[in-house]
């Protein structure tokens, strides 16, 4: 779609960004024509993200230069992005839970509307790109994909020539992305440029026509993502040939190692969900996957099976056989459950200490880390050798704190320290989770054996994909509750996503946009 | 040219030692201009304040005596730091720990027996963990935030000092003076070095913070401290109870300053009376930051402070300076450790201004006026 | 008589109220932009101390109340600077705030222990401010009338103007402001010094009008009070003033009790009463379901640092 003769909208010439220790961008070259969708590809830590905040102005290139339709500037800050018209919608969102939907585009828009223009205009916006939110809803009651959408009307808000999506898909359900394409395509349509960032292979090829990839902060390849394979694409992406894990699938499982019958617990945090009535189970050998949108209850069912609740759950677990909701953390790991938090730094380890000193946090009740009340620091330190040596982490050794290691190497590492304990039973949620394609291999390399060797495994994820790769059986958390059990074989995606969706809370903002077009026209 | 800070990797180990010096480096330079400012002479006062408690050994037991109690409290404010548990309120633990050990002493008075002295030692320590106990229990029970309710008990406890003083615990032959009895020889801490004021509270601190050191390093214990502190969450992964962590850290850092109150008031005062509270439950807070909340360096952080003290008496008798002076140079040193600690974190880097750097051969067209405006985050030199 | 008594018992609470207030509505705006200042006693004592010196050296009130302004607020700065740029512990710096301000105060007040200056001159003309029943609503000091302005333009700036919503945005989520592009260190600077400014002002009102006179320690405790009163009003302006009448009236309690001789229970436990108060409030505050604790700005506390 783009023009002959005309200038390309963003060109991109010798981005040079350096971070101590790391070289995040290094002489990035590209350029994005007007109305064309262009995908930024690369692994996590690949220098995507940076780029993108240097060209919207929240960090400055130490070199190189960036035009803007045929013109040099310098964008100092955001705001001098999107007065040029370079809209952006970022990974994680940038909004306010506690504010409503209306505020939050107020205070991401920098003209001046009256609230009732505001509320007009957004109107307007949500009705021409078919967008169901209600603008007077607190946010930290929308769903992940209202969310996005919020985002998305203060970019558009701004009419930009340039919009910039940092990921947006990687919390969506697949009816959610779909909505979103046609958004963007008929964004394109209307001559807006469209950078697209994802690591996502097949969205790629569904909706883009050009896709520069970076590696290791440079540019490694430009390519037409239409006439790649996606396989060829994450080979350029990693450098190397991807490895597959190796799993032969049985349908010889043991007796149930995990047993959970309505499972009842309070919310996390203010702006957490409570799980209602949770019933599940996992046999040795297996593993099964609880798929679903973020926040949705993930965090509070990985606290609750854990033991993290300080007995706020209620209801029946059982870890073989032996009945456990009583049980504190501890004892709970001392009967062979073993668990890998969502967050890495600050939940599954902390930063501030030494490898050899987070082992002490979660596997001295199995590993004999303590003995009366004093800590044995030479066995905790053999044992992070141990995991670090088994499991491939690059670190400098035991006493490297955790906040040195990259997220990968930090996630394997957290892995191991689990694993080696032998657990009967293993929780893990978002296991690769902002891990590069080969830690993310190992990770999955390591759960697929650890079933193999009789436990059992239970994977919280909001990955679909890696989902479907490894498990047995999944079943789909939304709104606190748990989907019936699926045999992933011959598992209806579609319904899987429509699960995702829940469809609750679509509905409600549809009829609340619907209400307020009626007002509107009254 | 300005200075940017740059985070560093990993925290800096050197920068964990040198600071404190650096800070009450920068204290002593600040102190001189100040002082002087105010029309005193600066280089005299610190030299007063810093070096004739040093240089004088007829003052050296002063020292030790007024550093005892700092560190016996800023050792267990620094287990509730660690925590992320501020116990504000060390004062009037340590004030209501020397009332409930007067009430044994006063009830014990006359009587004779090597027992008197434990119990009342004990009755102190165990009024300091009462006190505490209750910021626990609200903390604990009704998420209602230890900072303030442990600094209103002191305010408490305070009034409850002046009416038992002005009341019930009158001396009946003291003219009315709104004090106690004079505690018997039963009653009174015994002195270690003969011929000083040295009492066994002194010995006492330094064993304390060695059982401190060894807990906070080598028991689970103190591990738990230290996570509860750093990463809650991570904590709780771990199976550490934030509940008993605040238990935990109020009833020790209670029972200490209770402990250093009683030993206070059976030590150098052998009474009570309303000039009791001396702020050392707030000095002991710059005491427990300045010894960077490890036991060792706060025996070294608690001579300091003992040191301003004890030369502060001196600058006012030598040139006039007077007595409050002392408390703001106190402050002023926990400002300076706290500026300076981020060079732990940070190190600082010179950067040239964007302006002058060599990658724009030609001036950008295009540009919006005052698009070169400072980051926001960086400090200006 | 018994109006008189009341109209007497009614202009003491506002009296004992007035000051907290002032400094609780300058708190309630840092911790709105995600500060926690716990350095309130300490600029309440410096604004104190200036304000008494100043006015007692110039004979000027107005401008010791600017000049008490000025130094809270100068104050303040040392405390934004350490948390905001340097990013050190906002507890561990307002605690260092407060003993400074205590030390500071006292060395400046040492000349003026036990002299007095003439009080603040009433707003209104004499035939209102000093008639027996009129005065209950125009015989106040400049500061009481203030501190109500303040607490309209407070509650207006936070709920219907733009930058107020831009620093609720700030206390709300650093990062997420940061990203859109908001000056969320510059923002933060500018909060803090408006709330060191009230704090002197509230300061002030002790050493100008409720005892013109200096004492070491004369606020006893309040800024702390104010602190807590923030939490008790759930940050908001008007649930502040309200808060800030019932402290006024506990605090009136005490000197009424007093007066009158009331020998039941001993002045030290009437002088207790304020404290216990306030632990009392803010248990019941925490006890309430969906109480204080959501309303609490996100970020009240935590360091920022941008990253880039």
């Amino acid at each position: 779609m783009a023009k002959q003769g005309q200038p390309p909208r963003l060109a991109l010439e010798g981005i040079t960004k350096r971070f101590p220790g790391v070289l995040a961008n290094d002489d990035v070259s590209f350029s994005v024509a007007p109305g064309e969708i262009h995908a930024l590809l690369g692994e996590n830590g690949a220098g995507k993200s940076t780029l993108v905040k240097i060209i919207y102005g929240v960090q400055h290139a130490d070199e190189g230069r960036i035009f803007w339709d045929g013109e040099e500037v310098e964008v100092a800050n955001p705001k001098v992005a999107r007065r040029l018209g370079i809209g952006m919608v970022f990974q994680h969102f940038s909004l306010f839970e506690a504010m409503t939907v209306l505020e939050n585009i107020a205070l991401g828009i920098d003209e001046k509307y009256s609230w009732r223009e505001l509320q007009q205009r957004v109107t307007e916006i949500l009705k021409t790109y078919h967008l169901p939110l209600d603008p007077r809803r607190e946010v930290h009651t929308l769903s992940v994909g209202e969310r996005q959408r919020i985002e998305i009307v203060r970019a558009l808000l701004q009419k930009p020539k340039l919009l910039i999506m940092d990921e947006p898909t990687s919390v969506l359900t697949p009816q959610e992305v779909e909505r979103l394409f046609e958004t963007l395509r008929q964004l394109a349509s209307e001559g807006c440029s469209i950078l697209y960032i994802s690591h996502k292979l097949h969205e790629i090829k569904a909706l883009c026509e050009t896709a520069t990839i970076l590696r290791g902060g440079r540019v490694v390849a430009t390519c037409d993502p239409r006439e790649e394979s996606a396989r060829s694409m994450a080979e350029m992406m990693i450098g190397g040939s991807l490895r597959d894990v190796s799993r032969k699938r049985t349908a010889d499982f043991g007796p149930d190692r995990l047993k959970v019958i309505r499972l009842s617990a309070p919310r996390e945090g203010p702006f957490g969900v409570p799980l209602k009535e949770i019933s599940l189970n996992v046999r040795a050998g297996e593993i099964v996957g609880i798929a679903g949108v973020a926040g949705n209850g993930q965090n509070e069912l990985l606290a609750a099976l854990a033991g993290e609740m300080d007995g706020a759950e209620h209801g029946a677990i059982f870890l073989n056989g032996k009945a456990c909701i009583a049980a504190n953390v501890g004892e709970r790991r001392r009967d062979g459950m073993c668990s890998v938090p969502e967050e890495r730094n600050g939940h599954g380890s902390v930063p501030g200490i030494s490898l050899s000193d987070n082992t002490v946090l979660t596997a001295r009740y199995r590993m004999g880390l303590t003995g009366q009340g004093f800590i044995r620091y030479s066995a905790a330190e053999d044992y992070a050798r141990n995991v670090i040596d088994t499991f491939g982490v690059k670190a400098t050794g035991p006493k490297a704190t955790a906040g040195s290691l990259s997220g990968g190497n930090l996630q394997k590492f957290i892995m191991g320290r689990e694993i080696l304990q032998k657990p009967d039973i293993l929780v893990v949620s978002q296991p690769t989770w902002g891990v590069d394609a080969g830690a993310a291999a190992a990770i999955h390399q390591a759960l697929v054996d650890l079933a193999a060797a009789g436990s059992a495994i239970l994977v919280i994820s909001q990955d679909l994909d890696e989902l479907l790769a490894l498990c047995d059986r999944l079943a789909v958390i939304n709104g606190g509750r748990l989907s019936e059990m699926m045999e992933v074989e011959g598992i209806s995606i579609e319904r899987v996503g429509l699960l995702m969706g829940g469809m609750h809370g679509e509905d409600d903002a549809s009829a609340a946009l619907d209400q307020e077009e009626h007002s509107h026209a009254a | 040219m300005r200075l940017k800070l740059e985070a560093r990797r990993e925290p800096s180990r050197l920068m964990l030692y040198v600071t404190p010096a650096l800070a009450v480096l920068l204290t002593v330079v600040a102190g001189i201009v100040i002082f002087t400012l105010m029309g005193y002479d600066g280089l005299g006062a610190i030299y007063q304040i810093f070096l004739t408690p040093l240089v004088d050994p007829y003052r050296w037991q002063d020292l030790f005596v007024k550093a005892a109690p700092l560190i016996i409290i800023a050792l267990g404010l620094a287990i509730g730091f660690r925590a992320n548990v501020w116990n504000i309120g060390a004062e009037g633990q340590y004030i209501v720990g020397a009332l409930a050990g007067t009430g044994v002493a006063l009830a014990t008075w006359g009587m004779e027996g090597y027992w008197i002295l434990p119990a009342i030692v004990l009755a102190g320590i165990l009024g300091g963990l009462a006190w505490a106990a209750i910021p626990a229990f609200l903390k604990t029970r009704f998420n209602v935030n230890e900072i303030l309710t442990s600094l209103m008990l002191t305010y408490v406890a305070i009034q409850l000092l002046f009416y038992l003083m002005r009341g019930p615990w009158r001396d009946p032959e003291g003219f009315g003076f709104p004090q106690t009895r004079l505690f018997t020889e039963w009653q009174t801490l015994p002195i270690v070095v003969p011929g000083t004021l040295i009492h066994l509270g002194v010995p006492m601190a330094v064993l304390i913070a060695v059982v401190v050191w060894v807990i906070l390093s080598r028991t689970i214990t103190g591990f738990q401290v230290r996570i509860v502190g750093l990463a809650p969450q991570a904590a709780r992964h771990a199976g550490f109870s934030a509940r008993s962590t605040i238990w935990l850290a109020l009833l020790t850092s209670g029972g200490l300053a209770g402990l250093a109150g009683i030993f206070e008031a059976v030590g150098p005062f052998q009474q009570m009376t309303p000039q009791f509270p001396q702020n050392y439950g707030f000095t002991a807070i710059i005491v427990a930051f300045l010894g960077r909340l490890h036991p060792l360096g706060i025996v070294l952080a608690g001579m300091v402070l003992a040191i301003s003290y004890v030369g502060g008496e001196n600058a006012q008798t030598a040139i006039g300076l007077p007595y409050a002076a002392t408390g703001m140079f106190q402050a002023m040193m926990l400002f300076f450790l706290l500026a300076v600690d981020v060079l732990v974190r940070y190190r600082l880097r010179l950067v040239v201004p964007a302006g002058a750097r060599a990658t724009h051969e030609r001036p950008a067209s295009g540009q919006p006026a005052g698009a070169k405006a400072p980051e926001p985050e960086s400090a200006s030199a | 008589m018994t109006t008189a008594i009341l109209i007497s018992i009614l202009m003491t609470v506002v009296g004992a109220a007035t000051p907290i207030l002032l400094a609780a509505l300058g708190e309630l705006v840092v911790e709105k932009s995600g500060v926690l200042n716990l350095g309130l006693e300490g600029m309440m004592l410096i604004g104190a101390v200036t304000a008494f010196a100043v006015t007692y050296s110039t004979g000027s009130a107005p401008l010791g109340l600017v000049a008490a302004m000025v130094a809270s607020a100068a104050a303040s700065m040392i405390f934004a600077f350490l948390t905001l740029t340097l990013t050190a512990n906002q507890v561990a710096t307002g605690l260092a705030l407060t003993i400074f301000g205590i030390g500071l105060s006292s060395l400046i007040g040492q000349g003026f222990v036990g002299l007095t200056v003439p009080a603040l001159a009433h707003v209104f003309p004499a035939a209102l401010a000093e008639d027996p029943i009129w005065r209950v609503l125009f015989g106040y000091s400049p500061l009481v009338y203030i501190s109500l302005v303040m607490t309209a333009l407070v509650a207006w700036f936070l709920t219907r103007s733009r930058a107020g919503l831009i620093l609720r945005a700030i206390g709300e989520s650093d990062e997420a402001a940061h990203s859109i592009g908001y000056p969320v260190i510059g923002v933060r600077y500018l909060a803090v010094a408006f709330g060191g400014a009230m704090a002197g002002l509230g300061g002030s009102y002790y050493s100008l009008v409720l005892t013109p006179m200096w004492a070491d320690r004369l606020t006893a405790g309040r800024g702390w009070i104010a602190l807590a009163l923030v939490v008790f009003a759930s940050w908001r302006p008007l649930r502040l003033l309200g808060g800030a009448y019932l402290f006024g009236a506990v605090m009136t309690l005490e000197l009424h009790a007093k007066a009158a001789g009331v020998s039941v229970v001993a002045p030290e436990f009437l002088a207790m009463l304020p404290y216990l108060a306030t632990i009392v409030v803010l248990t019941a505050i925490s006890i309430a379901p969906a109480g204080g604790r959501l309303a609490a700005p996100a970020c009240l506390g935590k360091p920022f640092r941008a990253t880039g």
